[in-house]
């Protein structure tokens, strides 16, 4: 299983370093929305409750783009049939397909969030990093497994341009709740009362909760 | 000496007459193949007895032959054939000869084989089989049911009633049975165009498990090894067909599905092609061709299909259907199917 799940992903990840089509475009709509805000709210910088909403639903609105192309190289070359004829376990598929969404997020994290703090934070990011780097890691994590979901779902649908969205936002609520929540207090001017640990724990729970459930129905989705 | 059993005749029945010549006992308890055309047993020139029979069905047939008198004399011609074989060493002391094979299944078995894409149907009655070895043609206008039928062998479909069986196993319910051990060369060639020939052939060998280095062997028996390294964009239509189809048997599958394998190819490209996905390659074979004489050429069997529904089911007739025969399946029933 490792091995095929290493062999997806490597795969992949080469057909995007080729193309370049998820990750730029990706961050290239997060920096975009970032201005966006930063005209449109006419304001020099943000804290607090709407800084971490303003960069949580930026990030999950990017996280669409990347899922809707999750699975446009298997879709538009046969490389489900491929995979499917295979004596390979599809929960290899799910695992690189969530890692390969994962990777995709990190890099546009990398470039992202620095240029939210520059357009739109008040406060600076490097007092609290240790945990915001644990948010993002909890968040991407369920962000990858519910992407990887959706994505398979969509995936031999036609109207799957509509589908990846309307399924995945709302499934996303929680992770946007717990990640807005968590970061939140990272981003007040003066810092108070912090429930980080608390909204880390709800996020770890939403991850392994959509990480086994993704595991589990996965083999059914792209039955014929 | 070399013993040939009639056509239709137990493949068993052949060889304990051999064995009766060796001046060998016959383990009573050996199993009797299904009947295959002919059977052959003899010394090859190492001195060693062979037992084989006809290409593709040996694969299937272990076979155990021990003699009572190593050194039974038996005429030096016997002609040691390319195609795979059971050897065993006639001088080790043995005082038995049994000649096991185990009965064979069908490769593929149909039975009222129905499938629907919502209210339409796309197959129904579709009843066949097949024996490991053999091929079968399928034949039929745009929209026949052909590549569905192979889909549904391919367990890439599911069939909505009949019985459908595949190298021994139930479709739908031990579809994971036949994974990787089936072929499949369809419309599409199920290989990335951004990667090379050989980062997609890599890709595939990985998930099934078959070591990297079978991939430039298979490069070079579809003579793509010199554009290897280019990804397959930059490749011709033709080119791609031939990586398709060392992609389909890079495993080394016991069942063939070819849908227009020689589709996009030259002459040249297809003689090339012919050890891999041709009647030389030994292996079961499915193949869908509009080249109606080619396909039945290359058949045993043939299987029409019109509108969905079978139209004929048999054995080809001699001569690639161009000889009459009683009950077989000519290129002109075939033809009929176009009209």
């Amino acid at each position: 299983m490792i091995a095929a799940a290493r062999a997806i992903l490597r795969k992949d990840l080469l057909i995007e370093l080729r193309t370049k089509e998820s990750v730029p475009a990706m961050t290239l709509f997060a920096l975009t929305v970032y201005v966006l805000f930063h005209f449109g709210l006419d304001r020099d910088s943000l804290d607090g409750e709407l800084a971490a909403g303003v960069l949580w639903v930026t990030l999950l609105l990017a996280a669409v783009i990347g899922v809707s192309r999750l699975f446009a190289a298997e879709r538009e070359q046969g490389g489900i049939e491929g995979l499917l004829l295979a004596p390979v376990d599809r929960t290899a598929l799910f695992v690189a397909k969530a890692v390969g969404l994962f990777a995709m997020l990190v890099v546009v994290e990398v470039v992202a969030v620095p240029t939210f703090g520059l357009l739109l934070l008040g406060p600076g990011l490097g007092g609290a990093l240790p945990e915001l780097l644990a948010v993002f890691l909890l968040g991407n994590l369920g962000i990858a497994a519910v992407g990887a979901l959706v994505a398979a779902l969509a995936a031999e649908t036609r109207a799957r341009e509509l589908i990846v969205p309307i399924l995945l936002l709302p499934l996303l609520v929680p992770v946007l709740i717990s990640c807005a929540q968590a970061t939140e207090p990272l981003f007040r001017q003066e810092q108070g009362p912090e429930d980080l640990a608390r909204w880390l724990g709800l996020l770890s729970l939403y991850d392994v909760v959509f990480v086994l459930l993704s595991v589990a129905v996965f083999d059914y989705l792209l039955e014929d | 000496m070399e013993v040939e059993s009639a056509p239709g005749q137990d493949v068993g029945a052949g060889l304990l007459e051999a064995a009766a010549h060796l001046g060998a006992v016959v383990d009573d308890q050996a199993e009797v193949a299904r009947p295959v055309r002919w059977s052959r047993i003899g010394l090859g020139h190492g001195d060693e007895l062979i037992a084989h029979v006809e290409e593709g069905h040996a694969r299937q047939a272990p076979a155990q032959l021990e003699v009572e008198e190593p050194s039974v004399e038996l005429e030096r011609r016997f002609e040691v054939a390319d195609f795979e074989r059971h050897v065993i060493d006639a001088h080790q002391p043995r005082h038995m000869c049994s000649i096991g094979f185990a009965a064979m299944e069908p490769a593929i078995e149909l039975e009222g084989l129905e499938r629907r894409y919502g209210e339409r149907v796309a197959l129904a009655g579709v009843t066949v089989s097949l024996a490991a070895g053999s091929t079968l043609a399928v034949l039929g206008a745009n929209g026949a049911g052909k590549t569905t039928l192979l889909r549904v062998l391919a367990g890439l479909l599911r069939p909505h009633s009949g019985r459908v069986r595949v190298l021994g196993c139930e479709l739908p319910r031990e579809r994971w049975r036949i994974q990787g051990r089936v072929g499949y060369l369809g419309h599409e060639a199920l290989l990335y165009r951004e990667l090379t020939g050989r980062e997609n052939l890599r890709y595939h060998a990985r998930l099934h498990g078959v070591d990297d280095s079978r991939v430039d062997g298979m490069l070079a028996a579809v003579g793509m090894a010199r554009r290897a390294d280019e990804p397959l964009r930059d490749l011709s239509r033709g080119m791609v067909q031939r990586l398709a189809a060392a992609r389909a048997v890079l495993h080394d599958p016991a069942l063939l599905l070819l849908d227009e394998p020689r589709a996009h190819l030259d002459p040249a490209a297809g003689e090339l092609l012919e050890p891999l996905i041709g009647r030389a390659s030994g292996r079961t074979r499915l193949l869908v061709s509009h080249d109606v004489e080619g396909a039945l050429t290359e058949a045993d069997l043939a299987l029409g299909l019109k509108g969905g529904r079978q139209a004929f089911a048999g054995v080809v007739e001699a001569d690639g259907g161009r000889q009459a025969g009683a009950g077989a399946i000519g290129a002109e029933a075939a033809r009929e199917l176009y009209r």
